[in-house]
């Protein structure tokens, strides 16, 4: 068979080589997750210049983007890449997307499509880069043949080539239709610059995409109109595995709008309406009975119990060891010990879970928010039944994925499971926030527990952590847990070298992992573990460096000799934060540093608590050394942004279980940050070079951990469990 | 049927007495700038000036309202996003994804007409709407900027 075993499309999702096999379908995959790049093949315009640059008489200049964007500004930097190898003007650049099916027919051209990881850019720079250059070659090398000189006498500057000896120029745009007839150069023989030679790269330029979204032009794939559309709400059996066994559709059909009352799966039932708001009225006023199965009976304690006997029972699926970590904290001079815990979250895009689904006996068409436009098209072929090359996916900009939009396209399988029984005419589908909140894939749920050892000087001699929680690798993507072994959950705990690895160095270490999980669905959430096992061990670095008597800044650095890169954050957020300077009164300080997705970050929090136990957090600095920047300005918003998002959860978040479903429904019982509380950031940028690290994840998981370390401070209790409106933080 | 006054001309609209004003703009009158983010009044994604005040109108039926009421969405509010809070946003790049971005500039305007140099704390007041994304630091900045209380960043030249 001609599918290409675990072709990944995104280290977060599944696989689209698995899931076209689920559906019997071919297709011809590189098995390397490599990709050609493909000269002039099936469907290459006439006008492009290799497959990333289209350069057209009137100068402007088109840069494919094959990412998707969610608002992490990944479409300007990556223009920003191209467009310094091309040396072309920026004033003329402007993007155009990608679509799966054109990638899929061209042997991925593009490369990968999915968005997750932190990956849009450090993944995509190197090739993109190439693309770049591969254009600039062309447009010189048909300038020389049009002047007869050679091409390494020329020069490039904002789309302008100069012959110097004969004083002649000409513009991109006058030679494009010929360099587009040229053979596309090697892109691997380019040779890319310098990045302290970097004009436009590495520059706080303002993004390409903000016009559309001041005045409400942007059409988002909820706004999605198409003639003759139908709108669908939908309703999942409210416990996770649960089934829907009848729903009596007499009672609805008559109401304004209602055209179809349409069985999904099992689980799902849609209505289908003139418009979405007639096809909600009508979903809530039908009547249904579930079979709610087995999983009714949990709840929130009865998960807390089973990752409980997690904490302490035999045997891990993964773990970081070294030296004898019983051994020493028997012979410690002090130990301490603590056990913490984190809540599943849900992702609460702005925009809820929607897509616009158009099926015919022989094609299927989807208009849908995703981080992974290949795996849409795979959900869209699973479920129409059609091979991939007769589906298409209409990527548009997100509003807000945060990794729920990622592998798993649970609502692109709905759209067409119902656009399949009314085929020919286009469904958008809805989700409402009700059903947005309690059909989530959750960040998972975890405890830990913890010991640590200290010798006579306060020296750690031993640290232990046990995680016992929930495992993403089980449900979205079990194919790739080998032996039992799960080093996804322990991400920014392992060993080096790694994509997020400790960055303490201590003689006897014991970091293991206990697989326990609950029937509900878990997946990638920004930052995915290393926001809980942040928590976990940076809050209790601070507990130990108390017990030492030592501060918590100076514990750290004793720790982290060997790891320069996340010393070097933590010494730059120290310094930028004026730690140990005095504060007004009242206001306490707080630090944590973290390694994930390739990059390093460190934060500290300033805080007061007050009387009653309200937090203020009056201020947060963080240090982030991702190895480049590509847009120092669109980086300093992801760290802003990493803040929100993580303050929300950290004071606010928990999804939680009754009656095997979930409680919180909507933003009345799931709060979320508003500007009130949102404190002044400040950042400051340390890329070390040699190293292409991630963005929009790396600094979140350190927002949660320094402002509880900061909260300790003020009240000389530790913060051991999220999120912190269930504390009584004064007594 | 119901007569509504959005961005200055009279519709004739063909809704339900009971559907949210916030559906019938988006699917009656085909202005989908006004978003949906929770139903329930909560996140200010949906939110339209009424006779000049800012409301959600997720949380308005078409009933109560009257053919003389003046609904603005984010479409009518200038032209070519020419507004000052538009061009506040826009210079300080303030969104990110987006999706809130018509609400926040709706309810910051509604804010500056009341209170043309407000203080951080009318801010605070006044902007409940949320934002996902995590753009607050930058829309505060560009409310400030927009009532004139701080000058505009210089704009990078390449
Ligand atoms: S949609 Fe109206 S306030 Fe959220
Ligand atoms: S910009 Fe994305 S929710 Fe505000």
């Amino acid at each position: 068979m001609a599918i290409a075993k675990n072709v990944k499309i995104s280290r977060r999702g599944l696989l689209l080589g698995s899931v076209a096999a689920s559906g019997g379908l071919a297709v011809g995959l590189r098995a390397d997750g490599q990709f050609a790049h493909a000269q002039k093949a099936i469907g290459a315009s006439g006008d492009e210049l290799g497959v990333w640059v289209v350069v057209r008489p009137n100068e402007q200049v088109v840069i494919r983007i094959a990412r998707s964007e969610m608002g992490q500004g990944t479409l300007t930097g990556l223009a920003q890449l191209v467009a310094e190898e091309l040396e072309c003007d920026w004033k003329n650049v402007t993007t155009e997307q990608i679509t799966p099916g054109q990638s899929l027919a061209r042997k991925r051209a593009w490369g990968e499509m999915g968005t997750g990881g932190s990956r849009g850019i450090r993944v995509s720079q190197e090739y993109v880069r190439q693309g770049g250059a591969v254009a600039r070659t062309m447009l010189l090398q048909a300038a020389a043949n049009q002047w007869n000189v050679p091409a390494d006498e020329l020069t490039v500057d904002k789309g302008i080539i100069t012959h110097g000896k004969s004083k002649r120029t000409i513009t991109y745009g006058k030679v494009a239709a010929a360099a587009a007839k040229l053979p596309v150069p090697d892109p691997k023989s380019m040779k890319l610059k310098d990045p302290k030679d970097w004009k436009i790269a590495g520059k706080p330029l303002r993004r390409l995409d903000t016009g559309d979204k001041l005045d409400g032009r942007k059409v988002y794939a909820i706004d999605v109109k198409l003639p003759g559309m139908l709108n669908a709400a939908i309703k999942a059996c409210p416990v996770f595995g649960g089934k829907l066994t009848a729903y009596d559709d007499a009672k609805i059909k008559d109401m304004p709008g209602v055209r179809h009352v349409v069985r999904v799966d099992a689980t799902t039932v849609a209505v289908v309406a003139d418009t979405w708001w007639q096809a909600k009225r009508a979903l809530d006023a039908l009547p249904f009975t579930w079979d709610e199965g087995a999983a009714a009976k949990a709840s929130s304690a009865t998960i807390a119990e089973t990752l409980k006997e997690g904490l302490t029972a035999e045997g891990d699926n993964g773990a970081n060891r070294n030296g004898d970590v019983a051994a020493a904290l028997k012979d410690a001079a002090k130990t301490i010990e603590a056990v913490y815990a984190t809540p599943f979250l849900a992702h609460a895009c702005m925009e809820p879970m929607n897509c616009v689904a158009k099926v015919t006996a022989d094609r299927a068409e989807v208009w849908v928010p995703t981080q992974n436009g290949e795996a849409s098209l795979a959900a869209a072929a699973e479920a129409s039944g059609l091979p991939l090359e007769k589906c298409e996916v209409y990527k548009h900009d997100l509003g807000g994925g945060f990794g729920r939009r990622g592998g798993t396209q649970d609502y692109v399988r709905q759209a067409v499971l119902i656009a399949k029984q009314i085929p020919g005419v286009p469904i958008k589908m809805i989700w409402s926030r009700e059903e947005d909140m309690t059909h989530d894939f959750y960040r998972p749920i975890s405890q830990c527990r913890m010991a640590a050892g200290l010798d006579d000087k306060g020296s750690l001699v031993a640290l232990e952590m046990r995680i016992s929680g929930q495992s993403i690798n089980a449900y979205a993507n079990p194919s790739v847990i080998k032996d039992g072994k799960d080093l996804r959950q322990l991400q920014g705990l392992t060993a080096e070298p790694s994509d997020a690895y400790i960055g303490y160095t201590v003689p006897n270490l014991s970091i293991t992992y206990a697989m326990r999980n609950s029937h509900v669905p878990v997946g990638p959430w920004r930052g995915v573990n290393t926001n809980q096992n942040a928590v976990y061990l940076e809050c209790f670095i601070d507990e130990v460096a108390k017990a030492a008597g030592k501060d918590p800044l100076e514990f750290r650095r004793a720790l982290m000799g060997k790891h320069p890169k996340h010393l070097g954050v933590l010494n730059a957020v120290a310094e930028k934060a004026g730690w140990g300077k005095p504060l007004p009164s009242g206001v306490h300080r707080g630090i944590a540093q973290f390694k994930g997705y390739g990059s390093y970050s460190a934060a500290v929090a300033e805080v007061s608590v007050s009387d009653r136990g309200k937090v203020k957090v009056h201020r947060l600095v963080f240090a982030l050394d991702s190895g480049h920047v590509v847009n120092p300005a669109q980086v300093e918003a992801q760290v802003e942004g990493s803040v929100a998002y993580g303050l929300s959860a950290a004071l606010y978040g928990e999804s939680t279980v009754k009656d095997g479903r979930i409680v919180e429904q909507n933003f009345d019982t799931y709060e979320l940050l508003r500007i009130a509380e949102m404190p002044p950031v400040e950042t400051v940028l340390v890329p070390s070079g040699g190293f292409w690290g991630g963005v929009g994840e790396p600094t979140i998981c350190v927002v949660a951990p320094a402002v509880m370390n900061a909260i300790a401070a003020a009240t000389g209790k530790p913060i051991r469990s999220l999120p912190l409106k269930n504390m009584k933080l004064r007594a | 049927m119901a007569k509504l006054n959005v961005n200055g001309k009279t519709l004739d609209l063909k809704v339900d007495g009971d559907t949210p004003l916030l559906w019938a703009i988006r699917e009656q009158a085909g202005l989908t700038g006004t978003k949906y983010g929770c139903g329930v009044a909560q996140c200010g994604a949906c939110s339209v000036h009424l006779n000049g005040e800012v409301v959600r109108s997720c949380s308005i039926t078409v009933a109560s309202l009257k053919p003389t009421d003046k609904i603005v969405t984010i479409e009518g509010l200038a032209p070519n996003a020419s507004s000052a809070v538009q061009k506040a946003w826009a210079a300080l790049d303030v969104p990110q994804c987006g999706y809130c971005q018509s609400g926040q500039i709706m309810a910051a305007t509604a804010l500056l007409k009341k209170t043309p140099k407000p203080t951080d704390a009318d801010i605070d007041a006044a902007m409940t709407n949320i934002c996902r994304c995590g753009t607050y630091q930058r829309i505060r900045a560009a409310i400030h900027l927009a009532a004139g209380q701080i000058a505009a960043p210089a704009a990078k030249k390449v």
